[in-house]
C-alpha cells in the first residue's frame, strides 16, 4: 500500500460523499427516484480495481458511522447500520471489491459490454444478495417479500451501472489506473 | 458544510468516553435482537428516552434521526401488516426505532474528532500491525478532498451548462474523476515531498 | 554554504529523452529557471529534491548522493497549492511534516506558531484550509515547506494561478526568507532582482547567466 494508494482511496470515498450532492434523477413512469451515490461502489471497484476500490467504500462508511452526514439525503451516523436497508450500505463494499476484482480480470480487452456486464453482476446481483437477505432477516419477512420490496429500484440500478460501465471505460482510456496497481500488489 | 450530526452539551453521556459509548452500543443492540421480545424493546426504548433526557436532548433530536428511515420503515410496517398481524408490526418496526435512536444517541452526543481518536487508539491496542497513522492519514485526506471534489463538480456543471451537457451524467463525472484523479496524484506527490523519514 | 550539483544529469520517461547532459552547480541565493511549456524545466526543478531520479548521473547536495537527504533539506513548491495541503485544517497541514520528522508535540506548536508570526499569518491557524482564498492556500503551502526548515526551496511556478496582488504579497514573503530559492516561472518580470536565471530549451540548458542578458535571449527566441 503506497501513499498514491491511500490518496486514491480517500478520493473515492469523498467521490462518494459528493455523488450524494448530485440531483436526483426521476424515473419516468415509476416515480422512484435514482440517486448518483450508488453508483460510487460500481466506480470505485471499475476504476482503482479490488483491493483500493473496495478500501474505499470501508473508508466511506467509517466516516458516516462516525457522524458524518454523507449519504444522499444528509443521512450519516451509527444509527443507518440499523435500519431495514443496512444490508445495502454493506454490500457497497462487497459490489466495490467483486467489481474490482472482475475489471482486474478483463482490464486489457475491457469495453463498454464486458464493463456492463461486471456493473450488473456485482453493483445489481450481488448487492442485492446481500442487502435482499438482509432486510429479509432484520425485518422478519419472508425473502420473496423483501425481494419485492426492493424491485422498483431494479430499473434505476440498472440505469446506474449502464452509466457507471460507460465512465469506467472512458476513464481507462485517460487515466489508467489498474495495471500498474495490478504488477505490484501480486 | 462537514459539520457532523453532533449536537453540543456537558451532560454525562457527552462526556463518557466514546470507546465506552460505543461498547454499550454494541452490547446493548446485540442483546436487544438476540433476546427478540416485545417487552425487551419497549424496556430498552424507556432506556434509550432515559439517554436523550440524561443528554438534554429534545424530541426533535430523535425525529431527525428518525425521519430519514421514515420510508423504510412504514413499508416494513405495511409488510408485516400483510404477512402476519398489526402486534408483530409495532414489535418490529419499534425495535428498528429503537436501534436506530440508540445509535443516534452516540452520534449526537460525541464530536466525531474524539470517535476518530479513540478508535485509532483502540485501533494500535488491538495489534501494533494495523497501520494506524496510515488510517488516519486516509481519514483526513478524505475530509479534505470532500470540498475539494465539490468544487470540482460545480465548476465541471458549469462548463457543461454553458454547452448544453449539464444533465448528461457522463459529461460531468468523467471530467470529475480524471481531473481528481490528476490532483490525487499531484497529491500524493507533494505528500512524499513534505514526507521526510 | 550549500551547493546542489548536477554531475552529467539524464532523465527518461517512457523512452522519452526529457533532459540530458546537465552538468551545473547552483549555489546563489536566488536562481530563476525559464523555459517553454514541455521544455523540461518542471522536470528539473523535481531533480533538485529528489521527486525525480535520474536515468543517469548524480544530483548531490554539497557532495552528497543521498537522495534523502535532498528531501530533507530541499523543500517543494507546487503550482496548485490545493494540490499540495493535504489536510483539512491549517494547522493540522502545518504539522503534517513535523510529525514525520518525530519532533515532540511541544516543538511542533512552537515552531508552527513562530513561523506563522514570521509569516503574518497567525489568524489562518485554525481556518479550514478549503476556506482560503487564493493567495492564502500558496503561502499556506509555502509554510508548511517552511516549517521543516529546509536549506533550499524550489518553486514550480508558484504565482501562476495568483492575482497581481497576491502575486506581490507572495514574492514579498520569498525575498525576506534566508533559505537559497530556485523558482520555476512564466512571470519574466519576478526573474529580474534574481542572481542568476537558466534558461532550459530541449531538454538542456540553452542559457545561464545574470537575469538580464539570459531574459533577452529567451524573449528574442519566442519572436523567432
Amino acid at each position: 500500500m503506497t501513499t498514491r494508494d491511500i490518496v486514491f482511496i480517500a478520493l473515492f470515498a469523498a467521490i462518494m460523499a459528493a455523488l450524494a450532492v448530485f440531483p436526483p434523477v426521476m424515473l419516468p413512469l415509476l416515480g422512484v427516484p435514482i440517486t448518483a451515490q450508488s453508483m460510487g461502489p460500481m466506480l470505485a471497484g471499475g476504476v482503482l480495481g479490488a483491493r483500493r476500490g473496495g478500501l474505499a467504500m470501508v473508508l466511506f462508511l467509517a466516516l458516516v458511522a462516525i457522524g458524518l452526514p454523507l449519504l444522499s439525503g444528509g443521512r450519516g451516523g451509527f444509527g443507518v447500520f440499523f435500519g431495514p436497508t443496512a444490508g445495502y450500505l454493506i454490500g457497497w463494499i462487497v459490489a466495490a471489491v467483486a467489481i474490482g476484482w472482475m475489471t482486474e480480470r478483463v482490464w486489457h480487452r475491457l469495453n463498454y459490454l464486458t464493463a456492463c456486464a461486471i456493473c450488473v453482476a456485482g453493483g445489481i446481483g450481488l448487492l442485492y444478495a446481500v442487502g435482499v437477505p438482509w432486510s429479509a432477516a432484520v425485518a422478519n419477512v419472508p425473502l420473496s417479500a423483501a425481494l419485492i420490496g426492493s424491485a422498483p429500484f431494479l430499473p434505476g440500478d440498472v440505469v446506474k451501472a449502464l452509466i457507471a460501465a460507460a465512465v469506467i471505460v472512458t476513464v481507462r482510456r485517460s487515466y489508467p489506473l489498474i495495471p500498474r496497481s495490478a504488477a505490484t500488489s501480486r | 458544510m462537514l459539520s457532523d450530526l453532533h449536537v453540543p452539551g456537558n451532560s454525562p453521556v457527552h462526556r463518557a468516553r466514546p470507546g465506552v459509548k460505543l461498547a454499550l452500543l454494541a452490547v446493548f443492540c446485540t442483546a436487544v435482537f438476540i433476546l427478540d421480545d416485545p417487552l425487551v424493546t419497549a424496556m430498552s426504548g424507556a432506556l434509550v428516552a432515559l439517554g436523550y433526557a440524561a443528554a438534554g436532548l429534545r424530541p426533535r433530536h430523535a425525529w431527525t434521526s428518525l425521519r430519514p428511515a421514515l420510508w423504510p420503515l412504514v413499508i416494513v410496517f405495511l409488510a408485516q401488516l400483510v404477512l402476519a398481524d398489526a402486534g408483530t408490526a409495532m414489535f418490529v418496526t419499534g425495535r428498528f426505532a429503537v436501534l436506530i435512536l440508540a445509535a443516534s444517541l452516540l452520534t449526537l452526543t460525541t464530536r466525531a474528532v474524539d470517535l476518530t481518536d479513540s478508535l485509532r487508539v483502540g485501533l494500535e491496542r488491538l495489534s501494533p500491525r494495523i497501520p494506524a497513522d496510515r488510517i488516519a492519514l486516509a481519514v483526513s485526506l478524505c475530509l479534505r478532498f470532500i470540498p475539494l471534489v465539490r468544487t470540482v463538480l460545480e465548476d465541471i456543471r458549469r462548463a457543461q451548462w454553458s454547452r448544453g451537457l449539464e444533465r448528461r451524467p457522463l459529461a460531468l463525472l468523467v471530467p470529475l474523476i480524471v481531473r481528481t484523479l490528476r490532483t490525487a496524484d499531484e497529491m500524493a506527490e507533494a505528500i512524499e515531498a513534505r514526507s521526510v523519514e | 554554504m550549500s551547493t546542489l550539483s548536477l554531475r552529467n544529469v539524464e532523465v527518461e520517461k517512457d523512452g522519452i529523452r526529457i533532459l540530458s547532459g546537465l552538468t551545473l552547480d547552483l549555489s546563489e541565493r536566488r536562481i530563476g529557471i525559464v523555459g517553454r511549456n514541455g521544455s523540461g524545466k518542471s522536470t528539473f526543478a523535481r531533480l533538485l529534491n529528489g521527486l525525480e531520479r535520474p536515468s543517469a548521473g548524480q544530483v548531490l547536495l554539497d557532495g552528497d548522493p543521498e537522495p534523502r537527504g535532498l528531501r530533507r533539506h530541499v523543500g517543494f513548491v507546487f503550482q496548485n497549492p490545493d494540490n499540495q495541503i493535504v489536510y483539512p485544517n491549517v494547522g493540522e497541514d502545518l504539522e503534517f511534516g513535523l510529525k514525520n520528522l518525530r519532533l515532540p508535540p511541544e516543538e511542533r506548536r512552537d515552531r508552527i506558531a513562530t513561523l506563522l508570526d514570521t509569516l503574518q499569518l497567525s489568524h489562518l491557524r485554525d481556518r479550514l484550509t478549503h476556506t482560503l482564498s487564493g493567495g492564502e492556500k500558496q503561502l499556506i503551502a509555502l509554510a508548511g515547506v517552511l516549517v521543516m526548515r529546509p536549506d533550499w526551496i524550489v518553486l514550480d511556478e508558484p504565482t501562476t494561478l495568483l492575482d497581481l496582488w497576491n502575486t506581490r504579497r507572495f514574492m514579498r514573503v520569498l525575498d525576506g526568507l534566508e533559505q537559497r530559492i530556485v523558482m520555476v516561472s512564466h512571470h519574466l518580470d519576478l526573474m529580474q532582482g534574481l542572481d542568476r536565471v537558466l534558461h532550459i530549451a530541449d531538454g538542456t540548458v540553452a542559457d545561464d547567466g545574470p537575469p538580464a542578458g539570459v531574459i533577452a535571449g529567451y524573449v528574442a527566441r519566442s519572436e523567432c
